[in-house]
C-alpha cells in the first residue's frame, strides 16, 4: 500500500534529473542564504517558492506529452491575449509594463511563453513531420515573433531573449536548412552597419554602454565592473561562505536574483564555478538524452529546446556576471531567488521528466 | 495534396544526398525510430489529422529525419560544452590570473581610510586661564555633489531643524570657497531635539548629515583677541600652499587652520597630527565597522607669557578709544599684555563668519580687524627723547650739566624756516634731565644736528626702531627709522640737514608700531640686553609633557654706561612726578615709574600755524603716546601705549598706564571708571 502510494509520487520522476536538481535548488538555498545578508525569511520566502516549483514539475511530470500537444496551441493564444492585455492595461514597474492583474494577483504573461513557445512550435512541426516546408517554418517564425514582439514592448529583453532561444533551437531542432540559417545570420550581420547608420546618437551610445560596460561605471556598468571584482577576487577557492565582501557590503547590486552567481563565485571560487557548471553540463546532458530518446518529434523538439533554453538561462548570466555579455534581465536557474523563474524552470523539468517516463511506459 | 508532396521532398533529399546512409549508429536510431513510429501509429494519435501511411519510403523518411534530428542534437550539445568552455576560460582569466588586481579592487571597495582631525591644541595665560578651547557639538552638514538642489533641499530642511536667514547666507558664502568634496555645514550646535527630529527624517535628505565636530572656542570673547587671533575654514589658497609645504595629509579631514594672530602663527604647533581609522564601508559609503585606528596626536597647548587679567584692564582701560598697548616683561622679553582696540570677537569666525557681520568688521571706520600694536605705524614724537639723550651721552655730544637757553624754536645756520618748540617762548635754561621732564623740542634740534642722522640711526637702530621686533605673530610693519640711504631708496633723494632736526623729536621721517616703542622701552629698562618680545612662553607637548620654552636666551646685547642710564631713567622717573609731562596720571603711584609721554601728529601743521584743539575733528586730533617701564630701579614691566587722536600723552595714555602698572606691580584693581577731565594746567603738550 504504501509502495504503491509513493510509487504513485515517483513514476513519472526522473530520479538522475531530480538529484541533480535537487542539488542546484540546495546551492541556491546556500547561497541565498549569504547573499541576502543571512536573511532567514529570504530563504524561507524561496522554500515556498520551491515547494509550488516541485509541486509543478511533479504536475508536469504526470502530464503525458500527448496532452501536452493538445494543449499548446491554446496556452498559445491565451498567453498573446494576455500579453496584449499587458500591452493595454499592463502595471509598469521599474520602468517597464510586465505585469497583469487579474483579480486577486498579478501575472507575468511572458513568462508563459517560456514554455508556450517552444510548446506550441513543437506541435506544430510534429503535425507536418517529415513533410514540412519553408513555407512551415515561416509560420513557426511568425508564431515565435508574435509574442517577442510584445515582450520586447514591453521592454523585457531577458524574457525576449529566452522565449527566441527557445523558438529559434525548436526551429532548429527541426530541421531548417542550414543555407537558410545561414543565410538568414548574414543579412542580419549585413544589416547591421544599415541600422548603426539609421540610428540616433542616443541609441548608439546606449548600445555602445551594453557592449562595453566600464564606459559607465556609475550607470549600466556599475553591475558588471562589481560582479567581476566579486569573482576576480574570489581566486580559486573563494573567500568563504559568508565571507564574500562585495557581497555582504552591498557593492553587489541584485546580489539574491540576477547577480547571484556573483556571490557564490566570489564565496566559492573557480573551484565552486566547475562544480556548478558540471551540475548544468548534467542537467543539460540528461535533457539532451531524454530528447534524443524520445518517441516522438513532438517530444523530441520539445525536450531539446527546453535543454537548450535551460542552457541559455545558465549561459547568458553567467556570461553577463562575468562581464563577457551585456547586462539582460536573465536569473541563473535553480540558483536566483524568485519564485517565477523557478516555476517556469522546473516546469520545463518537469517536461523532461514526462517525456522520458511516458514514453518508457508506452514501450512497457 | 499532402499526399504529392512527401514524393516532392524525398526527390530533393534522394538527388541532394543529404547524408551517407551507411553508419552505424545511424542504423541504430533508424531501428529505434521505426519501433517509435511504429507504435505511433499502432496508438494513433488524438486529433492528428491525416497521417501518411506506413510505407518503406516514408520510413526511410522518418529515418533520415530522425538522423538529422540527432545530428542537431549532437551540433547544440557540441555548442553547449564548447560555450561552457569557454565560460571557464573566462573565469580561469578572472579568478586565477587576475585575481590579485581583483582583490586589490575588492579591497579598496571594502576600506577606506577615513582621517581623523586631531584635537587642536589649547591656548593658556601665564596663569593657566583658558584662552582657546574646543568643544564638541552636532552640525548639520550637506555634501553638494551628493545632494539635489539646494533651495529646495534648504526649503526641506528648514521644516525640519531651523535654518535662519543668516545660517542661508553664510552656507551660501561657504559654498563658494568649499573644497570639492568637502561637506559645507549649514547649521552647527543643533540641539538634542534637531538632532533627534533629522534623525527621523533622515532618508528624505540624501547627502545631508550629522556629525560631532569639534569646534574652536574663545570663552573670553573680544578679549586679547589680537593675540588669539582665530581660526578659520582652509581655503583653496591655504590647501594649496599646505600641498607645497607637502603637510596637506595632515589636514585631511579637518576643516580648520588658523588665520590670524597665535592661531595662525603656531599653527604647526597648535594643529597636532591628524589619525585615520580604516573603516570596513558598504557600497553606500557607510561605515559598517572600524578595522583598524591610529589615534590622532593633539596638537600642543601653547603657554602664553601673556597675563589674562592685565589685559583685561588695559582693554577696559581703553574703553571708548581706539589705540594699542604693548607691556613686556623686560627680563624675558614676555609680553604681558598686548592690547589692540577695538577688537572683535574671533568666536565669529570659527564656524565661517556671516557675511553681515564680516561686512561690519571689515567696513568700519574703526578698523577692529587691524592690529593697530603690530601693525599700526605712528611717529614714536616725543618717547623718541630719552633715545636721543641716551645717545647724545653715548656718544659723548653732551654732557649732563649742559644746557641750553631756549628762545621757543631752533635755526638751521642757511635756513631761513625755524623750527619751533611746541611752547612759544621756550622753556628757558634746560639741561638734559629738564629737556625730558617737560619734553623740551629746541634741545632736542641742536642735539639731532650735532649727532647726524648716521649716529641717531646706528644707536637708536639697536633698540629696534626700524625694524619688524620679531614678536610671534605675523604681519609686523617695520616702520621706519630713518636714515639717507633709506631716504635715497625710498624717495630716490639725497639726505638735507634739515631732515635730521625734525628726526630729533621723533617726528620728520620717523615710524614706529607700538610693538616696536614697547621693544625698545624694555632693551632701555634691560640695560641693551636685548630679548625678542614673545607672547608664547612654553610649547606644551601633550604626548611627552615636555614644555619647550621660547625665547629663553637674550637674543643680542650692547653696552651702555649705567651711569647714562641712570641719568635718563632719572628724568624719566621725574615726567611723572609733580612739573613733569605725566604728573597727574601717576599721583600717589606707590612705586617709581620711569616714563615719557609723546604726542604725534595726524595732521601735517605749517610752521607757526597754531594748533587749536579744539576746532579739530576728533578724527584729525593727534595720537597720545606713553612709555614707561617700572619699578623704575627693579623694572618688571616696559610699556607703550598709543592712544589713537587722543591728544596729549600725559592725560590721555599715561592713565591706561597707571591702571596697568598697579594691578600687575601691586595687585590693585582699577576704581570704577568715572568721567575724568583733562587737566589743562599740567604742561601737558610735550
Amino acid at each position: 500500500m504504501i509502495n504503491k502510494f509513493f510509487g504513485f509520487f515517483v513514476r513519472h520522476i526522473d530520479p538522475f534529473l531530480i538529484t541533480v536538481v535537487a542539488l542546484l535548488l540546495s546551492i541556491g538555498m546556500v547561497v541565498l542564504y549569504s547573499a541576502s545578508g543571512q536573511n532567514f525569511s529570504r530563504v524561507g520566502g524561496q522554500l515556498v517558492n520551491m515547494g509550488v516549483a516541485v509541486t509543478v514539475m511533479w504536475v508536469a511530470a504526470n502530464i503525458p506529452p500527448q496532452h501536452m500537444a493538445r494543449l499548446a496551441l491554446p496556452v498559445y493564444v491565451v498567453g498573446v491575449a494576455l500579453l496584449v492585455g499587458v500591452a493595454l492595461f499592463g502595471e509598469v514597474s521599474n520602468g517597464a509594463r510586465r505585469w497583469l492583474h487579474i483579480g486577486v494577483t498579478r501575472i507575468q504573461p511572458s513568462e508563459i511563453m517560456k514554455i508556450g513557445v517552444p510548446l506550441t512550435l513543437a506541435w506544430y512541426f510534429d503535425r507536418y513531420e517529415a513533410i514540412l516546408k519553408l513555407k512551415d517554418f515561416a509560420i513557426g517564425a511568425i508564431v515565435l515573433a508574435i509574442p517577442v514582439a510584445f515582450i520586447v514592448k514591453q521592454p523585457d529583453l531577458g524574457t525576449a531573449l529566452l522565449v527566441t532561444s527557445a523558438g529559434f533551437f525548436v526551429i532548429f531542432l527541426a530541421g531548417l536548412s542550414w543555407k537558410i540559417l545561414i543565410g538568414i545570420g548574414a543579412i542580419v550581420l549585413a544589416s547591421l552597419p544599415v541600422l548603426w547608420g539609421m540610428m540616433h546618437d542616443y541609441q548608439r551610445q546606449r548600445v555602445l554602454t551594453m557592449l562595453d560596460p566600464s564606459q559607465d561605471p556609475l550607470g549600466s556598468g556599475y553591475h558588471t565592473i562589481q560582479s567581476t571584482i566579486a569573482m576576480g577576487s574570489g581566486g580559486l577557492f573563494g573567500k568563504g561562505w559568508l565571507n564574500g565582501t562585495q557581497a555582504r557590503l552591498d557593492f553587489l547590486p541584485e546580489r539574491t536574483t540576477d547577480f547571484v552567481f556573483a556571490v557564490y563565485s566570489e564565496e566559492f571560487g573557480l573551484f565552486g564555478n566547475i562544480i556548478l557548471i558540471i551540475l548544468f553540463v548534467l542537467v543539460i546532458g540528461r535533457g539532451l538524452y531524454i530528447a534524443a530518446n524520445a518517441s516522438v518529434l513532438f517530444s523530441r523538439l520539445l525536450a531539446g529546446a527546453v535543454t537548450l533554453t535551460f542552457f541559455t538561462y545558465a549561459f547568458v548570466n553567467m556570461g553577463m556576471v562575468s562581464g563577457v555579455l551585456p547586462v539582460v534581465g536573465v536569473p541563473l536557474p535553480l540558483i536566483s531567488y524568485g519564485g517565477t523563474s523557478l516555476v517556469t524552470l522546473l516546469f520545463g523539468i518537469g517536461i523532461l521528466m514526462s517525456i522520458h517516463t511516458h514514453k518508457r511506459l508506452v514501450k512497457g | 495534396m499532402l499526399l504529392r508532396l512527401p514524393s516532392r521532398m524525398r526527390f530533393a533529399r534522394s538527388r541532394s544526398g543529404f547524408r551517407p546512409r551507411n553508419r552505424g549508429v545511424e542504423l541504430r536510431h533508424d531501428e529505434s525510430a521505426l519501433k517509435n513510429w511504429i507504435a505511433r501509429v499502432a496508438f494513433g494519435r488524438p486529433r492528428a489529422g491525416f497521417r501518411p501511411q506506413a510505407s518503406g519510403v516514408e520510413m526511410r523518411d522518418l529515418a533520415r529525419e530522425l538522423e538529422r534530428f540527432h545530428w542537431r542534437l549532437a551540433v547544440c550539445a557540441a555548442g553547449v560544452l564548447f560555450l561552457f568552455f569557454a565560460l571557464m576560460l573566462r573565469f580561469f582569466y578572472l579568478q586565477v590570473l587576475q585575481h590579485d588586481y581583483y582583490m586589490t579592487l575588492a579591497e579598496a571597495n571594502r576600506i577606506s581610510m577615513v582621517p581623523v582631525a586631531p584635537n587642536r591644541g589649547l591656548i593658556l595665560d601665564r596663569n593657566g586661564v583658558v584662552l582657546a578651547h574646543n568643544y564638541s557639538a552636532y552640525t548639520l552638514e550637506i555634501s553638494p555633489k551628493e545632494a539635489g538642489p539646494l533651495d529646495t533641499l534648504l526649503d526641506e530642511l528648514g521644516q525640519v531643524v531651523d535654518i535662519a536667514p543668516r545660517d542661508r547666507k553664510r552656507f551660501r558664502k561657504l559654498m563658494e570657497e568649499h573644497r570639492e568634496l568637502d561637506n559645507v555645514p549649514i547649521r552647527t550646535r543643533l540641539t538634542d531635539e534637531e538632532v533627534a527630529r533629522f534623525s527621523v527624517n533622515r532618508y528624505r535628505f540624501p547627502g545631508v548629515q550629522i556629525n560631532a565636530r569639534l569646534f574652536r572656542h574663545y570663552p573670553n570673547g573680544e578679549l586679547a583677541s589680537h593675540v588669539i587671533g582665530y581660526i578659520g575654514r582652509i581655503s583653496e589658497k591655504e590647501l594649496a600652499e599646505l600641498e607645497r609645504r607637502g603637510v596637506a595629509s595632515n589636514y585631511r579631514g579637518a576643516d580648520y587652520i588658523g588665520k590670524t594672530g597665535l592661531e595662525g602663527r603656531y599653527e604647526a604647533e597648535l594643529h597636532g597630527i591628524a589619525g585615520v581609522e580604516e573603516v570596513e564601508t558598504d557600497a553606500g559609503g557607510r561605515a559598517v565597522r572600524t578595522l583598524r585606528t591610529t589615534p590622532p596626536l593633539a596638537g600642543n597647548n601653547l603657554h602664553l607669557a601673556l597675563d589674562l587679567r592685565t589685559q583685561d584692564i588695559a582693554e577696559k582701560a581703553f574703553t571708548g578709544r581706539r589705540g594699542a598697548l604693548v607691556a613686556i616683561e623686560p627680563a624675558t622679553g614676555g609680553v604681558i599684555a598686548l592690547v589692540s582696540r577695538p577688537g572683535y570677537d574671533p568666536n565669529l569666525f570659527v564656524e565661517g563668519i556671516d557675511p553681515q557681520n564680516w561686512d561690519t568688521l571689515n567696513t568700519s571706520t574703526d578698523k577692529p580687524l587691524n592690529n593697530r600694536a603690530l601693525q599700526g605705524v605712528y611717529p614714536p614724537g616725543s618717547t623718541f627723547k630719552p633715545f636721543m639723550a641716551l645717545a647724545g651721552l653715548e656718544l659723548g655730544k653732551r654732557r649732563p650739566d649742559y644746557a641750553i637757553s631756549d628762545p621757543g624754536y631752533f635755526v638751521l645756520p642757511g635756513v631761513n624756516r625755524p623750527w619751533r618748540d611746541w611752547k612759544k617762548g621756550g622753556h628757558g635754561t634746560v639741561d638734559l634731565h629738564k629737556s625730558i621732564v617737560i619734553s623740551c623740542d629746541t634741545y632736542y634740534y641742536g642735539l639731532a644736528q650735532e649727532l647726524g642722522i648716521d649716529n641717531i640711526y646706528r644707536f637708536i637702530g639697536q633698540f629696534g626702531l626700524g625694524k619688524a621686533t620679531g614678536v610671534d605673530i605675523s604681519g609686523e610693519s617695520t616702520g621706519v627709522l630713518p636714515s639717507p640711504e633709506w631716504k635715497m631708496r625710498r624717495f630716490k633723494q639725497k639726505w638735507y640737514g634739515g631732515d635730521t632736526i625734525s628726526v630729533g623729536i621723533g617726528q620728520g621721517y620717523n615710524l614706529t608700531t607700538p610693538i616696536q616703542l614697547a621693544f625698545a622701552t624694555a632693551i632701555l629698562a634691560n640695560h641693551g640686553i636685548v630679548y625678542r618680545p614673545h607672547l608664547v612662553r612654553q610649547v606644551e607637548d601633550l604626548q611627552t609633557s615636555e614644555r619647550r620654552t621660547i625665547e629663553a636666551q637674550p637674543y643680542s646685547s650692547f653696552s651702555l654706561s649705567d651711569e647714562n642710564i641712570a641719568r635718563v631713567r632719572n628724568a624719566m622717573v621725574d615726567v611723572n612726578k609733580p612739573g613733569g609731562t605725566a604728573a597727574q596720571a601717576f599721583r600717589g603711584a606707590e612705586y617709581s615709574v620711569a616714563g615719557k609721554t609723546g604726542t604725534a601728529q595726524v595732521v601735517g601743521m605749517k610752521q607757526g600755524e597754531k594748533y587749536d584743539e579744539s576746532k579739530i575733528a576728533e578724527r584729525f586730533r593727534d595720537h597720545a603716546l606713553y612709555i614707561a617701564y617700572a619699578p623704575a630701579e627693579n623694572p618688571k614691566l616696559a610699556l607703550a601705549i598709543l592712544v589713537e587722536n587722543g591728544g596729549h600723552g600725559g592725560s590721555a595714555a599715561a592713565p591706561i598706564a597707571r591702571q596697568v602698572f598697579d594691578y600687575f606691580l601691586t595687585g590693585k584693581e582699577p576704581a570704577p571708571p568715572k568721567p575724568q577731565e583733562e587737566a589743562p594746567e599740567e604742561p601737558e603738550h610735550d
